[in-house]
């Protein structure tokens, strides 16, 4: 996927001005917020279980060699394979290899960020073989030749409209007068619509939410079923996995399974947990002949042992973007990557590099409820702030900033010149805000007040109201 | 070098772990034979009739329906009688689980019952589960030569019969059942957890039962003397 990061403030701006996508986000900023918190208030272990889960995947990080070669051992000996993929292109090429061989035409694909993270459809599609996604908002957006805007909920920037709009243009073999007014009568339309391809594939390929070492299993969790359909029909089941997907054991999945749903749509369980080890046994009725593991890197390993590492205990629950004000602002695309919200601003810089990502690591108040609400206790802001630090040692951010900066530093060094300045500037700014206390114009900030008002400052600083307050405090108590 | 020997070396580089360090791959052995329970909520842990109970309050809770017969002799009624309020017609499709084979299909008349993998026009799917698990009203199936997957996906409708001497309080409890059974470190082909029939949320935000699995999901729940008639 052609990455647009760097553009994120074009981005965000037109992302603002979109009428449907405003709607269609409205759905965001309330119904996952509510749910999640109904769930977790009615589980008292769950801020416990959030401990356990982030110990379990730090525990794995710190000897994940070794829990990795104990997968791959399980995994040969239910007779699946492993393919080892450094790059997304290697990834890409092994997979392509391996629908060669199974003669695949058309390839069903279960919900997987993985494989938009290694580009494999538009990979599929040069390469003359038919992808065909499965799940309902995946399929949606696959229609439109859009990308994902949310990680587990991939077409919530739409609106029903213009998912009926886009199901009269391509089944065009249906009744055009059908009624397709409700999301009822859409869902039931794309079922019937995928029902065929899941028996026309000869390749399913479906991501992983866990890999167990244990037991050389991969498992997925989803609500739709359509994962499994992916994987049970047709001869050839491909799983691809990141390499930091592995737990030691069911148990530890367990844990994790826990947290997983109910942080991501506030579900205590999610409809299908499905664990799979290995292809079809002897005498079994049904199953793919052949089951694949493409384990990919594609950056992860260089995220070890540094300030990043703690993001690889992501569990891909979507809960940072839901609860942030900035995505619920401007919506996923405007990230310009596969990953967006406060996830994406740490993990687009460490996979695709901090010069392809532009203002990511900025795209964030620093209001910090993406880290209270992350199931695996990320610390997000402060890993944006790791970046924001790298970008501006490396000069890669604008002139007008890094003056700013350095403007800001010479007086936040020099604290009588800070105060100085302070008590003269506030009555200046009041000066645009009149008497009301927020700005609608302002200098040099046209980029903010475009779309919202600014608050405008106290009539006095901090200090002095401090000073004012502690005073008079002293006086009451003497 | 290999895809494996590079990531596995930048893997060890990263983590500045030589590739013999006794300490780490004991650590590694013994957590994989060990096998530590983490935290168990309190919610799974009830007494026997107490977590019947949650287990069906749970299921009814996402949607599944449920309800009890006194004893497997009575599971094909409740099946044709499921089949009636529905509308559907008097056919189902089944794996060939000793479980189910033992029951008496035949005393309900006029009901076919084929064995196999499912087809895509199938409307009724029966499987038995291996267990419930009562903390998410989850019951748990797992694939083999007599339990195909594709009856608990392509059917619109899903019975699963569940005896309620095996539904668990939690899911470890129900994995240790499993690890009994096939022996640790050793899995089923597939092993299937379904909470609630299928789902989608995917336009506007709006849940919508029957995705690309079942429309509906019911549960019957074999008694066998253990709740009698409190329920
Ligand atoms: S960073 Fe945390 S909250 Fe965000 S998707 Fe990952 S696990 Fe979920």
């Amino acid at each position: 996927m052609q990455i647009t990061s760097p553009e994120f403030k074009k981005n965000a701006r037109s992302a603002l001005s979109d009428t449907q996508l405003q709607k269609a986000l409205g759905h965001v900023r309330t119904g996952f917020i509510d749910k999640r918190q109904a769930s977790v208030d009615a589980l008292p272990e769950f801020d416990e279980l959030r401990d356990s889960a982030r110990a379990i995947k730090d525990h794995t990080l710190a000897h994940l060699d070794l829990y990795l070669e104990r997968y791959e051992e399980k995994v040969k000996s239910a007779g699946g394979y492993v393919h080892w993929a450094e790059t997304a292109e290697d990834a890409r090429s092994v997979i392509l290899d391996i629908c060669r061989a199974a003669g695949a035409r058309t390839v069903t694909k279960g919900k997987s960020m993985i494989t938009e993270e290694i580009g494999l459809n538009e990979f599929f599609e040069k390469e003359g073989v038919r992808p065909v996604e499965t799940d309902l908002g995946e399929y949606i957006i696959q229609l439109r030749g859009e990308h994902p805007s949310h990680i587990i909920a991939p077409a919530v920037h739409l609106n029903k409209e213009q998912v009926e709009a886009d199901f009269r243009r391509v089944h065009d073999h249906l009744r055009p007068n059908r009624d397709l007014s409700e999301p009822e009568s859409l869902l039931a339309e794309a079922r019937r619509v995928l029902r065929s391809e899941y028996f026309t594939a000869d390749v399913g390929i479906t991501g992983a939410n866990f890999l167990v070492a244990e037991t050389g299993s991969s498992v997925i969790v989803t609500n739709e079923g359509n994962g499994d359909l992916t994987q049970t029909l047709p001869r050839v089941h491909v799983v691809v996995a990141s390499i930091e997907k592995v737990v030691p054991t069911l148990e530890d999945m367990s844990q994790i399974l826990r947290v997983l749903a109910r942080s991501a749509t506030g579900q205590d369980m999610s409809v299908y947990t499905t664990v799979s080890t290995g292809p079809r046994r002897p005498g079994d009725p049904d199953g793919p002949d052949e089951y694949h593991v493409v384990l990919l890197d594609n950056g992860r390993s260089s995220m070890l042992g540094t300030e990043f590492q703690d993001m690889l205990r992501c569990i891909r629950c979507g809960a940072c973007m839901n609860h942030c004000p900035i995505y619920h602002a401007v919506g996923g695309h405007a990230y310009g990557w596969v990953y967006p919200g406060p996830m994406g601003a740490v993990l687009t810089p460490s996979l695709a590099g901090i010069d392809k990502s532009g203002h990511l690591p900025n795209a964030s108040t620093f209001c910090g409820r993406c880290e209270a609400v992350c199931p695996m206790k990320i610390p997000l802001p402060k890993m944006m702030r790791h970046w924001r630090e790298r970008e501006f040692a490396r000069g890669l951010n604008p002139a007008t900033q890094r003056y700013g900066l350095r403007a800001w530093a010479l007086f936040a060094s020099r604290p009588r010149l800070y105060h100085l300045a302070a008590s003269f500037a506030i009555p200046a700014l009041s000066f645009f805000t009149g008497r009301r206390p927020r700005f609608r114009y302002l200098p040099f900030a046209g980029g903010w007040t475009r779309h919202r008002d600014l608050p405008a400052p106290e009539n006095r600083t901090f200090l002095q109201q401090w000073r004012s307050r502690q005073a008079a405090k002293q006086e009451a108590q003497a | 070098m290999s895809g494996r020997e590079a990531i596995l070396k930048k893997v060890r580089g990263a983590l500045g772990a030589p590739l013999d360090d006794a300490a780490r791959a004991k650590a590694v052995r013994q957590r994989l034979a060990k096998a530590p329970t983490g935290v168990v909520p309190a919610r799974g842990r009830l007494p026997e009739e107490e977590r019947i109970a949650l287990f069906r309050q749970m299921a009814e809770k996402v949607s599944a329906t449920v309800e009890h017969v006194k004893k497997t002799g009575d599971v094909p009624n409740a099946v044709a009688a499921y089949l009636r309020s529905k509308n559907l017609p008097a056919s189902v499709r089944m794996g060939g689980d000793e479980r189910l084979r033992a029951m008496p299909w035949g005393r309900v008349k006029a009901l076919e019952t084929k064995t196999g993998p499912a087809d895509p026009d199938d409307e009724v799917g029966v499987s038995h589960a291996l267990a419930g698990i009562a903390e998410t009203g989850t019951v748990a199936l797992y694939s083999g030569v007599e339990n195909p997957t594709t009856v608990n996906f392509l059917p619109e409708h899903h019975i699963v019969v569940v005896d309620a001497k095996d539904i668990e309080g939690d899911l470890e409890t129900t994995l240790s059942r499993l690890k009994k059974r096939f022996g640790k470190g050793k899995m089923p082909r597939t092993l299937n957890l379904i909470t609630g029939p299928s789902r989608s949320g995917d336009i506007e935000q709006k849940l919508l039962l029957g995705a690309h699995g079942p429309r509906a999901l019911h549960l019957i729940v074999v008694d066998d003397g253990r709740i009698g008639n409190k329920l």
